[in-house]
């Protein structure tokens, strides 16, 4: 039991570390989605300690969910990348204060 | 242990009260029928069109808020997953008519020369952009873009569980990602605030789900009222619950719009299409406290202690950090994305107070609940109004919207300068504006639930944002006319827009009582 969780918090540590060091968007982006499926991960660990179904179903959800979020990040990312001839987030600093 | 599985793999077909849910229903079908209209409608007929559906899909929807509300519904509908109560219907109807607002923004000028470019998939200044404007084209997919995005602001303050509250997060703001990414002028920026709101949006929502997982792990259900009852009777380790709730709250402040979450709010706002971003300031505001005032008081309500002293300090940094970033602003735009920031501060405070009967208000003395709904529903029909005035400001076409292009705007058009100065009077709180009775009622609030402190730090900080409103009102009034902008003639729909916006502002502001009364005839959370 705990090991589930214990990994799934290490899968959405990386992911959260990585997002915040890794300058290409796409990469930041899975980045995203490795923190979404440590969700997932615990999610179902925590259905099979509590002996409910409701963490599983919230699986599907997230899937389904992440699916959308692709559809629209990459229409995203291809854009900039098609206007910059780069992905890079380091790029994008037209804005600032 | 079959026997078991055999009784959870039971599932019973829901009924469902259509009349209850019709607002969202409605809104969410006239998006889809949106999509359809793109398809099938010719070119030419399809804005026309688009408005039509959206704008009937609003009225139809907000008939049925008046009929639901007529007859004092409090009920938890479909299988606990969303509230319909006085709270609920109060946001439903300000989302509804707010977007209305919006909607009329959006649409200033004509196709040629409205706010959204003729084609987002074009390089900017490229060929295909070229063709697209020469054409005559328009992305008319905004207006079911916009409505997808109600309808899951309309979810997002009503969901009782958990599992609605994720997917309503989500409805509404994908499609606020691609509309960011939609403005005709500065499309570099525009694309850039797109990915920068996407990216920092999926992953605020990556630890949202996270904080979901772990407030399912301390309780063993998503429902509200289930993990109520897990906060009174712990069976897990408190661990679960604060890091829950914690992450959780990290989400939420991020559509809010709090710091430290805020870092995205500046540059969307300014690189989102003007209209978009009047959107956005006043409805995903609505939307995501409503659903932080459902969560906190709904479902961790017996947690108060744990989470009122953190809300504190991220009410204060809110303030105060928004603050006095805004003085140094020079953008008009960006002034306005700062003053959404401290707002959203002032509103923390009454949040924060937790001032309801439940925790010992006197009955007659202003809750917390009602100071919040009255104080979004005024901001947010100041902030639409105030964006639209941003849009007739230009310089060849183009937004001006530098500080020193703002300059003896008086002379210019004293018009636009007295409208905007009242607005900016509003924002700064002071008196005959709704401004200040939303501030005096958040304040009473946090005052009444023992937050004596933070009201005193509010009107500290409340000062210091007078200094740049007034600012802007002394540099429009006083200042040299400045060569490089003009004021271009508002469309109609724009200036009727404009017109209803400074009109709440002014009415809600001498005659406050009716919707103080709406707001806290509103009551309690049902739960």
């Amino acid at each position: 039991m705990t090991h589930y969780l214990v990994l799934s918090a290490l899968l959405f540590t990386i992911g959260a570390v990585g997002f915040t060091l890794r300058r290409n968007a796409i990469i930041a982006f899975m980045c995203v989605e490795l923190m979404l499926n440590a969700c997932n991960l615990s999610l179902i660990a925590f259905s099979r300690m509590h002996g409910n179904l409701d963490g599983q179903l919230f699986a599907f959800f997230v899937m389904v969910v992440a699916a959308a979020e692709v559809v629209i990040g990459l229409a995203i990312i291809v854009m900039i990348f098609r206007t910059r001839r780069s992905a890079s987030v380091d790029d994008a600093n037209l804005l600032k204060f | 242990m079959t026997q078991e599985i055999a009784v959870l793999m039971e599932i019973s077909a829901p009924t469902l009260d259509y009349r209850l849910l019709a607002p969202v229903l409605i809104v969410f079908g006239a998006a889809v029928v949106g999509v359809v209209v793109e398809a099938l409608v010719p070119r030419a007929a399809r804005r026309l069109t688009q408005v039509v559906v959206a704008f009937a899909a609003l009225v139809a929807a907000m008939v049925m808020v008046g009929v639901n509300a007529s007859a004092g519904t409090r009920i938890v509908e479909a299988v606990g997953s969303i509230a319909v109560d006085g709270p609920t219907l109060f946001l439903w109807g300000a989302l509804i008519l707010l977007t209305g607002l919006s909607l009329l923004v959006f649409l200033d000028r004509d196709v040629d020369d409205s706010p959204f470019t003729p084609s987002a998939a074009s390089v900017p200044g490229g060929v295909t952009e070229q063709e697209a404007q020469e054409a005559g084209h328009a992305h008319t997919e905004v207006f079911p873009l916009t409505l997808f995005a109600l309808s899951g602001m309309l979810v997002f303050p009503a969901a009782n569980d958990l599992l609605t509250l994720f997917v309503a997060l989500e409805v509404l703001s994908l499609p606020l990602y691609v509309l960011s990414g939609l403005a005709r002028r500065r499309r570099l920026l525009s694309q850039e605030s797109s990915l920068k709101y996407f990216l920092l949006g999926a992953m605020s929502s990556g630890f949202f789900l996270y904080g979901i997982t772990l407030l399912y792990g301390y309780s063993g259900t998503f429902d509200y009222a289930g993990i109520a009852e897990a906060v009174l009777n712990p069976t897990q380790p408190a661990g679960l619950l604060i890091a829950g709730l914690g992450l959780l709250g990290m989400g939420l402040l991020f559509k809010v719009g709090a710091v430290p979450f805020h870092s995205w709010t500046p540059d969307v706002y300014v690189g989102a299409p003007t209209p978009v971003t009047g959107f956005m300031a006043a409805c995903t505001k609505i939307a995501a406290v409503g659903a932080l005032l459902r969560v906190l008081y709904v479902a961790l309500g017996a947690a108060r202690w744990d989470w009122q002293p953190a809300l504190a300090v991220v009410a204060v940094l809110t303030m105060v950090v928004g603050a006095i970033m805004a003085v140094t602003q020079t953008d008009v735009k960006r002034i306005l994305a700062y003053s959404s920031i401290v707002h959203a501060g002032f509103i923390l405070t009454a949040i924060v107070g937790a001032h309801q009967l439940g925790s010992g208000a006197q009955a007659g003395a202003v809750t917390s609940i009602e100071a919040v709904l009255f104080y979004l529903a005024v901001y947010g029909a100041s902030t639409i109004a105030a964006f639209a005035l941003l849009t007739m400001v230009r310089d060849r076409g183009v937004e001006a919207n530098n500080v020193s292009d703002w300059a003896g705007l008086a002379k210019k058009s004293p018009r636009v300068a007295a409208a905007f100065a009242f607005l900016l009077l509003s924002f700064a709180g002071i008196p005959l504006t709704s401004g200040f009775i939303g501030k005096w009622v958040v304040f009473a609030a946090a005052w009444g639930g023992g937050y004596a402190w933070l009201v005193i730090v509010a009107v500290l900080v409340s000062v210091v944002t007078a200094v740049f409103y007034f600012g802007i009102i002394v540099s429009m009034f006083f200042g040299e006319p400045a060569e490089t902008s003009e004021v271009v003639e508002p469309s109609i729909p724009t200036l009727l827009a404009v017109a209803i916006g400074i009109a709440v502002t002014f009415v809600a502001g001498v005659v406050p009582g009716p919707l103080l009364e709406l707001a806290a005839k509103a009551g309690e959370f049902v739960r």
